[in-house]
């Protein structure tokens, strides 16, 4: 530094000169780090097992980009956190008695296919983690709808295989949810906590909503979609739920089952996939909500999260165009000044 | 209660505690000043000095071309030793007088006036166009060309711009606590010469003793009024002053008279204050020497034409690890490549940066669509779909998102994760395509 400064070597460079300390690594190791109790809680309920498909799936994201960028010599940018969270979220998607393949499979369609051949991070058009996952739910239709009952045993290989909540009301309707699950506040404390069949990571709603709390606070993401999706969802949840009658189906059990609350808060506000406008994130998420509904209520599988996030984000570049945003001091458009 | 403001923008740390505590001080007289004839937008003066020529201080060496332009006078008295290229703080080569001072300090005459205020607005406003003042917060603008609103494009209020909303610069904030007086009649002679009788004078609320000095300075005039605005970059943008302060909005790639305001810095208010008073031309300033790579950083009166490597020195020099030098704010100044610039009318601080807090130009990311910068830019534009498109070669297509309405505050860039230079790139595609 003291021969620079004896040369008046200085730095020039164009404004601004300062920057933020934002990072997108810092919000993709956070965004991480939210998933962290939700992780903790399936390992927990699901055992052993669930951990070692986390990990497969973790590793295999990661060295699917790091041998895809390799290969065709480009920066490899793995160590930004964005292919590691491919993997955990897919992981997280699986039902905890697939084999090891599954996983590797689906990290590979997820960050190859999905991400890098779209031309990587900010180029997709879809979420990776649930392209891979969808891949796998059409491809190994029944692997992918083996559930486990949580056990809560750590050692336990042998638990018995159950049915999601969201597959009994499907099926036998809630009368058998409730034979289930014995009365309305164990039901919801069940969901609550995580008790219950389902993917690894999206059973356990207050593990997911202590991540999503601490996402918001650090402003990693925003209520409009979470907001918009969930609110949707419930309100068609309390109209429709219950066959034959308005007005009397019961939200909570919508929203605190299947992967609502991993999708709304973790997997629908993935910026790259949704709509960067704020306004356009509230038609999002409303979209979102309802084409959820919809599957779970009217479609063929129990459940409609993935399917409702796919197809929303087609449309968010759409979105993102009609809600272009106001230019300061413009009045409202007319039909003469658009021209 | 929740403070005027805008909507968007961003939070810097704001750093103004490294110098809001020294008061304005003298420099040493300079040995020579160098004076760019062009330190305004506009026209370039026309040289009225030759080389060898004595001249006194207050003396014009460079005459207006045309209406857009504004004078320019020898800030010592001495002797004009050469003419002739010389860069300015941008790095372009202009113009410029060098003189060297005789350090006696010979005035040229200057006419007083102690009742200003009874001068006719036409007289006021020929005083600001003779004393050569140009907007002092930066853009350099000539303020008489303001004070001439066309007949259809009615005034009805002036507005002070006290945010000084760039992190660690003081210089306007000094003068508010220093001679709030001045600038109370600076802004009552503008008020004048416009024939408007609103005045607000705005001041971002982390210098609640300048809301406070400029309250007590402002308390007998009924018709002027201090309002305190939320800190907030770029709060002391035109457009976002005015939206505080009166709630107008310019209309986009409009002036601010088109909704009946001008809008003058405070050192400018000061400057047309000493211009109807005593006539005297603006031939120094106040700058902010600052930043954590400075030994002592000051706010000075500056004679225009110093050299920023006097400034330095004056300052006690750099400490060993200064890497950068700015002119002007960390968000919007130009980073120097060399001390041996003058100091002009448009120059309001001179930022060093230690090696810690610069930014290197590193490598960037690609847009992740975090939306941030959409968010909080304060003309509602799209940063993140600009730089995507400039970067990519789609010129004309930044033109749909509205590429002339952004005024390169840089709050995008500030914001942007990916660390995008999402400001050069608008530059880029300004400098491509037609508006």
């Amino acid at each position: 530094m003291d021969t620079a400064k004896k040369e008046h070597q200085l730095i020039v460079s164009v404004s601004p000169h300062i920057k933020s300390e934002e990072t997108t690594s810092r919000i993709m190791w956070s965004v991480n780090a939210a998933l962290l109790p939700a992780t903790v809680m399936g390992a927990y309920f699901f055992g052993p097992r669930a951990v070692f498909i986390l990990v497969i799936s973790i590793i295999a994201s990661v060295l699917s980009e790091y041998i895809f960028q390799k290969s065709l010599n480009r920066k490899v940018s793995v160590n930004d956190g964005s292919a590691f969270l491919t993997g955990l979220l897919l992981g997280m998607n699986l039902p905890p008695s697939v084999p090891f393949y599954i996983p590797i499979i689906g990290s590979f369609v997820a960050v190859v296919i999905t991400k890098q051949l779209f031309g990587g991070l900010g180029f997709n058009v879809f979420n990776p983690a649930l392209i891979g996952r969808a891949f796998l739910l059409i491809s190994f239709p029944k692997l992918m709808t083996i559930w486990k009952e949580p056990t809560a045993a750590f050692i336990q290989f042998d638990a018995k295989t159950t049915a999601t909540p969201l597959g009994i009301l499907k099926e036998e309707g809630v009368a058998k949810l409730m034979e289930v699950f014995g009365d309305n506040i164990s039901l919801y404390t069940q969901l609550f906590v995580g008790h219950r069949a389902g993917s690894i990571g999206e059973t356990s709603s207050i593990a997911l909503l202590i991540g999503a709390a601490f996402l918001l606070y650090r402003g990693y993401i925003s209520w409009h979609i979470p907001v918009s999706f969930l609110g949707t969802a419930a309100l068609i949840a309390w109209i429709f739920g219950t066959k034959g009658a308005l007005f009397t189906g019961d939200p909570i059990v919508h929203l605190f089952s299947g992967g609502m609350l991993l999708g709304a808060f973790f997997m629908a506000t993935d910026y790259v996939t949704c709509p960067s406008v704020k306004k356009g994130q509230i038609l999002f998420g409303i979209g979102c909500g309802f084409l959820t509904m919809l599957i779970r209520l009217k479609g063929g599988y129990p459940e409609g999260v993935m399917f409702a996030i796919l197809i929303m984000n087609c449309f968010s570049p759409i979105i993102d165009r009609g809600f272009k945003t106001k230019v300061f001091g413009a009045k409202k458009e007319t039909k003469e000044s658009k021209k | 209660m929740s403070l005027a403001t805008f909507k968007g923008g961003i939070h810097p740390p704001d750093k103004k505690e490294l110098s809001k505590g020294r008061a304005i001080s003298n420099t040493k007289p300079p040995k020579r000043v160098v004076i760019p004839l062009a330190q305004h937008i506009g026209a370039p003066c026309k040289l009225s000095v030759n080389v060898g020529q004595e001249v006194k201080k207050g003396e014009i060496i460079g005459a207006p071309e045309g209406f857009v332009s504004a004078p320019v006078h020898s800030s010592v008295s001495g002797k004009v030793i050469a003419i002739g290229e010389f860069p300015n703080a941008m790095g372009r080569m202009v113009t410029s007088v060098v003189i060297e001072n005789d350090g006696k300090e010979e005035w040229t005459a200057l006419k007083d006036n102690p009742d200003y205020m009874k001068l006719s607005s036409e007289e006021l406003r020929g005083k600001v166009k003779d004393a050569g003042i140009v907007g002092m917060g930066g853009a350099a603008f000539p303020a008489h060309v303001k004070l001439s609103p066309p007949k259809e494009k009615p005034v009805d209020v002036v507005i002070l711009n006290g945010a000084e909303c760039e992190p660690y610069l003081t210089a306007d904030y000094r003068l508010m606590i220093e001679r709030p007086q001045e600038v109370v009649e600076g802004l009552k002679v503008l008020m004048k010469i416009l024939g408007v009788n609103k005045g607000f004078i705005g001041i971002e609320n982390n210098k609640p003793d300048a809301v406070e000095a400029m309250n007590n300075a402002a308390s007998g005039e009924s018709n002027i009024q201090v309002c305190a605005l939320e800190v907030k970059y770029p709060q002391g943008a035109e457009k976002m002053l005015i939206k505080a302060a009166v709630g107008r909005e310019v209309p986009p790639r409009g002036l601010p008279m088109d909704v009946g305001v001008v809008v003058h810095n405070i050192g400018t208010a000061t400057a047309i204050y000493e211009a109807a008073r005593y006539g005297k031309p603006l031939i120094e300033r106040v700058v902010t020497v600052t930043g954590e790579g400075i030994k002592e950083p000051k706010n000075l009166m500056v004679k225009i034409g110093s050299l920023v490597s006097d400034l330095i020195e004056e300052c006690g020099g750099f400490k060993s690890e200064a890497a950068k030098v700015i002119s002007g704010g960390p968000m919007m100044g130009f980073a120097l490549y060399s001390l041996d610039v003058p100091v002009t009318k448009g120059t309001s601080g001179i930022l060093v940066l230690p090696e810690e807090e610069v930014v290197h130009a590193e490598e960037f990311g690609p847009c992740i669509r975090c939306g941030r910068c959409i968010d909080i830019c304060p003309m509602g534009l799209m940063p993140s779909m600009l730089s995507v498109l400039s970067e990519k070669g789609f010129y004309e297509e930044t033109k749909e998102y509205n590429l002339f309405d952004c005024f390169e505050c840089g709050s995008c860039t500030y914001v942007c994760p990916s660390k995008r230079p999402i400001v050069q790139l608008v530059r880029l595609a300004k400098s491509l395509v037609k508006p």
